[in-house]
């Protein structure tokens, strides 16, 4: 047997109609799928912990208040008392993405956050949103965002320019923190397993030294869990502090 | 290694040689479109779903779980409270049983003490009448002795009178000396 295998990392982001006929006939993707389940677990989460309604809560029931009372506190927290206005959003965002990144590290499964068409999607949902909120707000007032007051006026021609591609990039950094940082994980996952692979195909002593790679991929799967907790916190609590922006002004 | 990684993954998506080889920046292949749709789609349910049906009700449950140890702690405030009253109504009660007792205690012992001091009283009225009755027998008696005692004197002097004179002595002399005798004694 030729040990003729080459990486291919990036297969695994390859898009592929799903559901069947029936998918393939509306372009719905296997990532969509992923979606699907994802937002199937986040509302099971909801509906079988609160089921009981217990006064003293189970593991369960625990768990999804938990995920309320985080939520909430983080908009009440960053926004301030308009961010009760916000909760549901930022609460679908974080755990869309969460449960995004989460089950995308499942064998066999498909991560759609590691898509930057789909997370630049959400990040511009998102400032197109706060653009929203801070013109409903503030109406034509807003612009005065892109001048700190107490700003030299000599220095607006340099300002304003700087603060309108800062605000712009927001949408950018937003998305491409996300996505960059799923790829590079599941990346790492198939360049590591596909070592695993090569190894063991060299014979006896490849097969020991398959450990090396292994292990490497057990320790990353720990770390993309966290990864995987951290970056959706991040999206979120981004979003409330550009929410909390438009809200306030600065 | 990992954020060496990630960065790698950043700036290799500008370079278009890599970007060729990424599915994600495929846009010729419709599906890399398509699923744009699909997440808006199913995110839009997904919120929909979730701020209409699942989020009410957690907060249901929370605000439920609120108001019940609202209600519980307003109860145990409302018992301590009773209890405290209760104490202070014990310790009143016990304050006043004592000073209650305490005033039967000093009324009892009056009326003994006065009932005693009327007894006695009429214990002393009753021994001075005795004294005073007794008093005036021994007067009786003593007048009486004194009177016998005039007779016994003028008979015994007329006896050693006669003896010692052989003669009948004079009755007025010897009842003036005798009368004399007993005046200076008091014994008349």
């Amino acid at each position: 047997m030729a040990a003729e295998h080459t990486i291919d990392a990036l297969g695994q982001f390859r898009l592929f109609p799903a559901l069947g006929p029936l998918g393939a006939s509306v372009n719905f993707t296997q990532s969509n799928l992923m979606m699907l389940i994802s937002s199937a677990a986040i509302l099971w989460l909801l509906w079988a912990g609160m089921r009981p309604r217990a006064i003293v809560p189970g593991r369960l029931q625990a768990l999804a208040e938990m995920a309320y009372s985080g939520i909430s506190g983080m908009c009440t927290e960053q926004i301030g008392s308009e961010g009760k206005r916000f909760f549901p959003f930022i609460f679908t965002l974080f755990f869309f993405v969460l449960f995004g990144n989460l089950f995308g590290l499942l064998p066999f499964a498909f991560t759609y956050t590691s898509h930057i068409a789909i997370t630049f999607a959400l990040a511009l949902m998102v400032i197109v949103i706060v653009t929203f909120v801070a013109l409903r707000i503030h109406g034509l007032h807003f612009f005065s965002y892109f001048f700190p007051a107490g700003a030299p006026k000599l220095l607006a021609p340099l300002i304003i320019p700087v603060e309108i591609i800062s605000y712009l990039s927001r949408p950018v950094s937003l998305s491409i923190r996300l996505f960059a940082n799923m790829v590079a994980g599941h990346v790492m996952f198939e360049v590591f397993a596909s070592f695993i692979v090569m190894l063991a195909g060299i014979g006896t002593l490849g097969v020991i030294a398959a450990i090396g790679p292994l292990a490497l991929n057990v320790a990353l799967m720990g770390f993309e869990l966290l990864v995987a907790f951290l970056q959706a916190y991040v999206f979120a609590i981004l979003t409330c502090i550009y929410l909390h922006d438009a809200v306030h002004l600065h | 290694m990992r954020p060496l990684a990630t960065l790698a993954v950043a700036l290799l998506v500008s370079s278009p040689a890599f970007a060729e080889g990424m599915p994600q920046l495929d846009f010729k292949n419709p599906l890399t479109i398509s699923q744009i749709v699909w997440l808006a789609i199913i995110f839009f349910t997904l919120y929909l779903l979730l701020a209409r049906w699942a989020l009410p009700q957690v907060a249901e449950v929370l605000e439920m779980r609120a108001a019940t140890i609202g209600r519980d702690l307003d109860a145990a405030r409302l018992a301590k409270a009773e209890a405290d009253s209760a104490v202070v109504e014990l310790t009143h009660a016990t304050r006043e049983a004592q000073a209650s007792a305490q005033a039967s205690i000093a009324s009892a012992v009056d009326a003994a003490k006065a009932e005693a001091a009327l007894r006695s009283a009429e214990l002393n009225a009753k021994l001075d009448i005795q004294l005073n009755q007794a008093e005036q027998r021994i007067d009786i008696a003593r007048a009486g002795a004194v009177g016998a005692l005039r007779q016994v004197a003028t008979d015994t002097a007329h006896v050693v009178i006669a003896r010692l004179t052989g003669q009948p002595a004079n009755d007025d002399a010897v009842n003036h000396e005798v009368g004399a005798v007993l005046t200076i004694r008091g014994q008349a």
